[in-house]
């Protein structure tokens, strides 16, 4: 075999390699059509879909495109490089992990999430309330690696004070299933196939014509908190803030309430 | 000696694009590799997590490769010897499974097993329930992996040579005989890659089996389904799983495939 016939396959195979990866690209075009890139948590699919259409109201031609993912794939893919422009995340731990790799700046505690059950059709008749959920035949929860699993476990616990010590040990023996994220809870109550299951009150609200929502005391309840940031390297930092001002502004926070999410309290916004 | 210069041409381009292949497939394996220290995977196959969902990953995988053997094998025979559109209709269908996204295929198993289908009413009767069981794991890697098998297996016997079935019947061996004595040892070759692959398959099934079992470490937590929930608290220990899933996956591939080899040396000899 000759050299030349060596460097001609070579040519082949870089030829070959280049036309696949043609058009991959993710560099955003400087066009007359402004786009905006959104990673944010599952939780926030339907609320984030509703802002981001009132954002492109407000701001003609401007596109935003949205990115849901659990709130760590999404910080995976922001260390990896991913044109982010904004991350709203479910879970404190991966924009504090951000902002100390220095991807993110200044974020912000926009809104907070409370858990309630989630009881199907036929496990109404069962739980009515609260501490009635051990009654309930089969139970599917968030598991404990993920957000809300750690904070249903947390929630379960601080419940035994006043429901008796062995209340969590009775709903955990009816538990089927610890789930990897809060929309499969909810799947499989609003398919009837286990009686109820501990989700975000979001969550819950999204399909409510499926489940009953039963609400969890405030006593024993805990809030997950949703941080909001620009990304260091944003492609569309500009737009990036503004997305972020319609958050805190009147309007967003309307927005967000109606989807079931509770207000940030003045002096804790500040996610650090 | 003119052609010479010619072919090693041609391998050499063809060699070109298959390493291009090689290489897009081996990398993302390399980086999981290579990403992961001695000391990281050691501690990965000490997490909590790892033991009990190996164990639940084998012994499912096994059951499921086992019903999809001596279901699926008779079922391809038939298949394979039947001419006509029927047939053909048949086998184009049972490839569905493959084509449907595995959370689909997880639905389809609720909604057919699950409390409101009939057939889950009358399993309730008698005071059996499916989903979110060790049982729903195994069906579900059942479902999608059966079609890499049957696919396998339908080939095999279309590939055997109808005259060394025809003289073994003329020589007075009974079709049952023929089947066993002739057909499976001269198939067993490709009978044992479709099962290999079938393994393959079952053993990395997630999405399906999220959905009719749900995961329950130590009843229906695979390896899989493992990694999953240690990517969202620890990439470090969702990588060393991942590893320990890749190492069992190739040390099973690689016996497979020297007793594939083995059985085409004894296929050879019978010839």
């Amino acid at each position: 075999m000759s050299l030349r016939s060596a460097r001609r396959a070579l040519l082949l195979c870089c030829f070959v390699t280049l036309a696949a990866s043609g058009g991959c690209g993710t560099k955003p075009k400087a066009g007359a059509h402004p786009e905006l890139t959104v990673f944010a948590a599952a939780s926030l699919r339907e609320v984030f879909t509703a802002l981001a259409r009132r954002f492109e109201a407000l701001r003609p031609g401007t596109h935003v495109v949205l990115s849901f993912a659990g709130s760590q794939t999404l910080r995976s893919q922001i260390e990896h490089g991913a044109p982010a422009d904004v991350f709203a995340s479910a879970d404190e731990r991966h924009m504090t992990a951000l902002a100390a790799e220095g991807h993110v700046t200044a974020p912000k505690f926009f809104a907070q999430n409370e858990l309630v059950v989630a009881v199907s059709r036929a496990g109404a008749s069962s739980v009515r309330e609260f501490r009635q959920l051990p009654d309930a035949t089969r139970i599917v929860l968030g598991a404990p690696e993920v957000p809300v699993g750690e904070y249903t476990r947390r929630a379960l616990e601080q419940a035994n004070a006043d429901l008796g010590a062995d209340f969590q040990a009775r709903v955990e023996a009816h538990v089927v299933s610890r789930e990897p994220d809060a929309r499969q809870v909810l799947a499989k109550v609003a398919l009837g196939e286990v009686d109820a299951g501990i989700v975000y009150r979001t969550d819950a609200l999204a399909a409510k014509d499926k489940v009953v929502i039963v609400p969890m005391p405030a006593a024993y309840n805990v809030l997950a908190k949703y941080p909001v940031a620009v990304t260091t390297h944003a492609p569309r930092a500009e737009l990036g803030r503004a997305f972020v001002e319609l958050l805190f502004s009147p309007e967003g926070a309307r927005v967000l309430a109606e989807s079931g999410f509770l207000p940030v309290t003045g002096a804790k916004a500040d996610a650090r | 000696m003119a052609p010479a210069p010619r072919f090693s041409r041609i391998t050499l381009a063809l060699g070109a694009l298959g390493s291009a292949l090689v290489v897009f497939l081996l990398l993302p394996i390399v980086g999981l590799v290579s990403g992961t220290s001695f000391a990281d995977a050691r501690a990965g196959l000490r997490h909590p997590l790892v033991a009990p969902a190996l164990e639940l990953s084998l012994v499912t995988t096994a059951l499921s490769v086992t019903l999809v053997v001596v279901l699926g094998t008779p079922l391809a025979w038939l298949v394979a010897r039947t001419p006509g559109r029927a047939a053909r209709w048949l086998e184009s269908s049972l490839k569905l499974p493959v084509v449907l996204p595995p959370a689909v295929a997880g639905l389809g198993l609720l909604l057919a097993f699950g409390r409101a289908s009939a057939l889950g009413g009358l399993l309730a009767r008698f005071g059996l329930s499916v989903p979110f069981t060790t049982a729903a794991v195994v069906l579900a890697q059942v479902f999608v992996a059966a079609p890499f098998y049957v696919e396998a297996a339908i080939a095999a016997f279309r590939r055997l040579d109808t005259s060394l079935l025809v003289i073994a019947r003329t020589l007075g061996a009974s079709p049952v005989r023929v089947l066993f004595r002739v057909a499976l040892p001269l198939a067993a070759p490709g009978l044992l890659s479709g099962a290999a692959l079938c393994w393959a398959r079952a053993l990395g099934e997630f999405g399906a089996t999220l959905m009719f079992a749900g995961s329950l470490a130590g009843r229906t937590q695979t390896l899989p389904l493992a990694i999953y929930a240690a990517l969202e608290s620890d990439l470090r220990a969702a990588r060393s799983l991942s590893l320990v899933l890749v190492v069992v996956a190739f040390a099973l591939l690689v016996a497979v495939q020297s007793a594939e080899r083995a059985s085409t040396r004894s296929g050879a000899e019978h010839d």
